[in-house]
């Protein structure tokens, strides 16, 4: 049982927590806009997984994570192009749609996998590390939180990009009113349908990011059902965090946390029977669930499809 | 009326024919607006004005007909495009996003790459607010500002661009007499410059003060039109009786007065004792509000919207809490109660806001009829819904209440606002009802609905129960009421019995003399 507390220990349980909570934190900002923008986008799950498969398959053949990221972001917004056609341009039922896409896609990719891979998981080489100057050289905190691969830093950097767009730029304002009242947006001669889509198909790209990082750099491997509800943490996310990117991030870092609490305790040996342990995130969701989301104020016009001129 | 040449016009509809599920709402309307000239628009709950509007303004397309922009056919295919077109439009219902403040709504629909130009736009708002006498803090919220003050902010957001074509559905409802009056000089002065305006409005002495030319729309039918020429040969008395008698074919006695009579019966029946409330930094509180009102008698609040009449109506109603008095009905104490316990006692309020927080839109009339019995007997039992009851007895308070409606499971969103209006009133008027708050009940109805309304609250009064009336309109007040009060910044000012001179007495409290 010895070592709980070693400084190795640590800074792998940090490094764990930090890459866990990436793709959370990038699938919880894409969610944010959809939701903002007036849209409940529970196909989330499966942009996510498309993006980790895409993701991988790009990396793999090409050799370069960044073009595994690209590819994951295309794959995102593919899948987000057929949700916003469905659900924005159409007004079909989100949820509907939304479960549907997930279930699909899992299965698809679960597929696309199987014919290129049969039963072999080829495994990507270890990713390139960014070193921030001065910053890694901290004992215990310096490794875990400092030697990451850039695209952890953009994610973070990402939060900022969020809270400049929602507060300071013409873009924040529509997202909003989409979401808010949508008709007050259309006839100020704003096209509702298309601040959407936008917001669905950026949605896309994070949650694709989010996914090919998650097998890319995460697992180093794609195997089927790999983003394990990864998506729907990000749903939760965004739902607390009430239209505010930073709160997507501290609940991403808790979320990681309790992963890789997960991860390093079976690692480290400790005698608590494994499934308790995995109950970890679920139980961090409850809790935050009682203490936050009760306070949850959504969009108004969240999961309504607009139409003009219906009253 | 002044001398205005009319110059060529501008937009003109041709057989424009608009049909909705069970209801023909525009058939083979004609219309032409001209520059330098303002045009009203007048017609009856229902009578299909806003769907007009609604076409010029882009949401939504004629099935038939086709609308000419300078003499050229010119679909107008979207909100965007009537905006580039000219044509700027203040809607019948609300257009703010309450969540954004009035600075954020009038910056929306800019270039999305731009930032939001807030400084550029306080000083052009100032510009056009002040002489108008508006006054508008730019940085609060929608959402806490009345329903005046968010149509004036939509008039203002309509000026600010430049617009050939200004349409202001029913702008004036939620003003007040010198809003109103300054808005008319506004308009005047943007015909001179060579706008052109049509004016929706229900009041006819608005049409006859502000209007070049009138035309009258009657179940979707424009069944006439008084042109310039004519309209500035008519004295003001005889365009009056022309329109009326175009509108509803018979003569009406718009400013009847009518007070109730009641039994010497002075026992009060709802106290108000020493009610406050503290300020927040965009709605006056209550500060220490205290009245009576007896059996049968109609007690007036007077004063300009925004005085914190809402907020009394609320905290009366159990809606708001307030930090210190009482609220006695029938002798017992309400406090502490909350909304459903006042309504089970007998205290029954009617907001002003009817889509908003009245009725449910989405759901049929029927259901809206018991939206506050939702899972009681005898309408629903063991949590099931008792459909054939509630459809009967639906049916029978349509039929009771006038409510035109396709029907009772037509969504009640869709119905006109006066429509809306009855569907609250029998509901807030079933079962038990001792006390009502009416806000603004006949704000946005016909003239028809409006002595509709003002006779069903006389009536109400007549059977015994106390009524608060609150309004804007002094002279509804005067036309019904016992006692009329006048509130300011939050504070009642006095309390004026009606009769002689009554109406001078409480316009000058309302300007802060004494009565
Ligand atoms: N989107 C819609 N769907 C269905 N019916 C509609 C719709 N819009 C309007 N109607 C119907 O068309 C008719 C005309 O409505 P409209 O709102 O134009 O009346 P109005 O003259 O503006 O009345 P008010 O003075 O009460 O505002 C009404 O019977 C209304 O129920
Ligand atoms: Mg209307």
């Amino acid at each position: 049982m010895g070592g709980f507390f070693t400084d190795t220990f640590l800074t792998a349980l940090l490094f764990g927590a930090v890459t866990a909570a990436i793709p959370l934190l990038l699938a919880g900002l894409g969610e944010q806009m959809s939701e903002k923008a007036g849209v409940l986008n529970i196909g989330i799950e499966g942009m996510m997984i498309t993006g980790a498969y895409i993701g991988f398959v790009g990396a793999y053949y090409s050799g370069s994570f960044w073009i595994g990221f690209i590819a994951g972001a295309a794959g995102g917004m593919a899948v987000a192009s057929l949700m916003a056609l469905l659900c924005v341009r159409f007004g079909l039922n989100q949820i509907v749609i939304g479960i549907a896409l997930t279930l699909g896609l899992e299965g698809l990719t679960s597929l696309l996998h199987h014919f290129q891979f049969s039963r072999s998981y080829p495994r990507l080489p270890a990713a390139e590390v960014t070193p921030i100057p001065l910053l890694s050289d901290i004992p215990v905190l310096g490794p875990a939180l400092f030697r990451h691969h850039l695209i952890v830093y953009l994610a973070v950097a990402m939060v900022g990009v969020m809270i400049w767009v929602y507060k300071r730029t013409q873009f924040g304002l529509n997202l909003q009113a989409a979401g808010d009242k949508p008709a007050a947006l259309d006839v100020a001669g704003i096209d509702v349908i298309r601040t959407r889509t936008v917001a669905v198909l950026f949605t896309g790209g994070m949650a694709g990011i989010g996914g090919a990082y998650l097998a890319n750099v995460g697992a180093g491997l794609f195997i089927p059902f790999i983003t394990n509800g990864a998506g729907f943490l990000g749903i939760v996310l965004a739902m607390l965090a009430r239209g505010r990117p930073v709160w997507v991030l501290v609940g991403a870092l808790i979320f990681g946390g309790c992963l890789s609490m997960t991860t390093a305790a079976q690692v480290a040996g400790i005698r608590i029977p494994t499934d308790v342990i995995q109950m970890l995130p679920f139980l961090a969701v409850m809790a935050m669930l009682v203490l936050f989301g009760r306070r949850a104020g959504l969009p108004a016009a969240l999961g309504i499809p607009y139409e003009r001129g219906a009253r | 009326m002044e001398q205005t040449q009319a110059g060529p016009a501008i937009v003109s509809l041709e057989g424009v024919t608009k049909r909705f599920p069970g209801i023909v709402a525009n058939d083979r309307v004609d219309l032409d607006i001209r520059a330098g000239e303002v045009h009203v628009l007048l017609g009856e709950n229902g009578a299909g004005k806003s769907t007009l509007i609604s076409m010029l303004s882009g949401l939504q397309q004629p099935d038939d007909g086709r609308i000419l922009i300078d003499g050229v056919e010119m679909p107008i295919r979207s909100p965007s495009h009537a905006l580039s077109l000219g044509i700027g439009t203040v809607f019948q219902h609300n257009m703010l996003v309450p969540t954004l403040t009035v600075a954020e709504n009038l910056a929306l629909g800019g270039r999305w790459w731009q930032r939001p130009r807030i400084a550029e736009l306080t000083a052009r708002v100032a510009e056009i607010a002040r002489p108008l006498g508006i006054d508008i803090n730019l940085g609060a919220r929608v959402s806490e500002l009345s329903l005046g003050e968010q149509q004036q902010v939509e008039i203002v957001r309509a000026l600010l661009r430049d617009s050939r074509l200004l349409i202001l559905d029913e702008a004036t409802s939620m003003l007040t007499p010198k809003g109103i009056a300054e808005l008319g000089a506004l308009m005047r002065r943007l015909v001179e410059r060579g706008l052109a305006v049509v004016f929706i409005t229900h009041k006819l002495g608005e049409a006859a003060d502000f209007g070049d030319r009138v035309s009258v729309l009657k179940l979707g039918r424009k069944v006439g039109e008084i042109t310039s020429e004519r309209l500035r040969m008519l004295e003001r008395a005889a365009l009056v009786d022309e329109i009326v008698a175009m509108m509803f074919g018979r003569q009406a006695g718009a400013d009847e007065i009518s007070i109730p009579p009641r039994a010497a019966n002075d026992d009060a029946l709802l106290e108000v004792r020493e009610l406050s409330m503290a300020e927040t930094s965009d709605a006056p509180g209550l500060d220490r509000i205290s009245f009576a009102i007896g059996h049968g008698e109609i007690l007036g609040i007077a004063g300009i919207d925004g005085n914190g009449q809402k907020q009394l109506a609320e905290a009366l109603a159990g809606q708001r809490p307030t930090d210190s008095g009482s609220v006695m009905l029938a002798g017992q104490a309400l406090d502490g109660l909350d909304v459903g316990g006042r309504r089970k006692r007998g205290l029954r309020y009617l907001t002003d806001d009817r889509l908003g927080e009245g009725t449910v839109g989405t759901f049929p009339v029927s259901i809206n009829y018991f939206l506050k019995q939702i899972g009681e007997p005898p309408l629903w039992r063991s949590g099931m819904e008792r459909t054939r009851e509630i459809d009967a007895r639906a049916i029978e308070l349509t039929r009771r209440y006038d409510v035109r409606t396709p029907g009772i499971s037509t969504p009640v969103g869709r119905l006109s606002g006066g429509n809306i209006q009855k569907v609250l009133i029998a509901r807030e008027l079933a079962d038990g009802a001792r006390a009502v708050i009416f806000n603004k009940p006949t704000y946005g109805l016909d003239l028809a609905n409006t002595l509709a309304t003002r006779q069903r609250v006389r009536d109400i009064a007549g059977q015994g129960l106390a009524v608060l009336l609150i309004s804007t309109d002094l002279e509804e007040l005067l036309s019904m009421c016992h006692r009329i009060a006048v509130i300011s910044q939050g504070r009642l000012v006095g309390i004026v019995s009606n009769g002689d001179r009554a109406g001078e007495r409480v316009g000058r409290l309302m300007i802060g003399l004494a009565a």
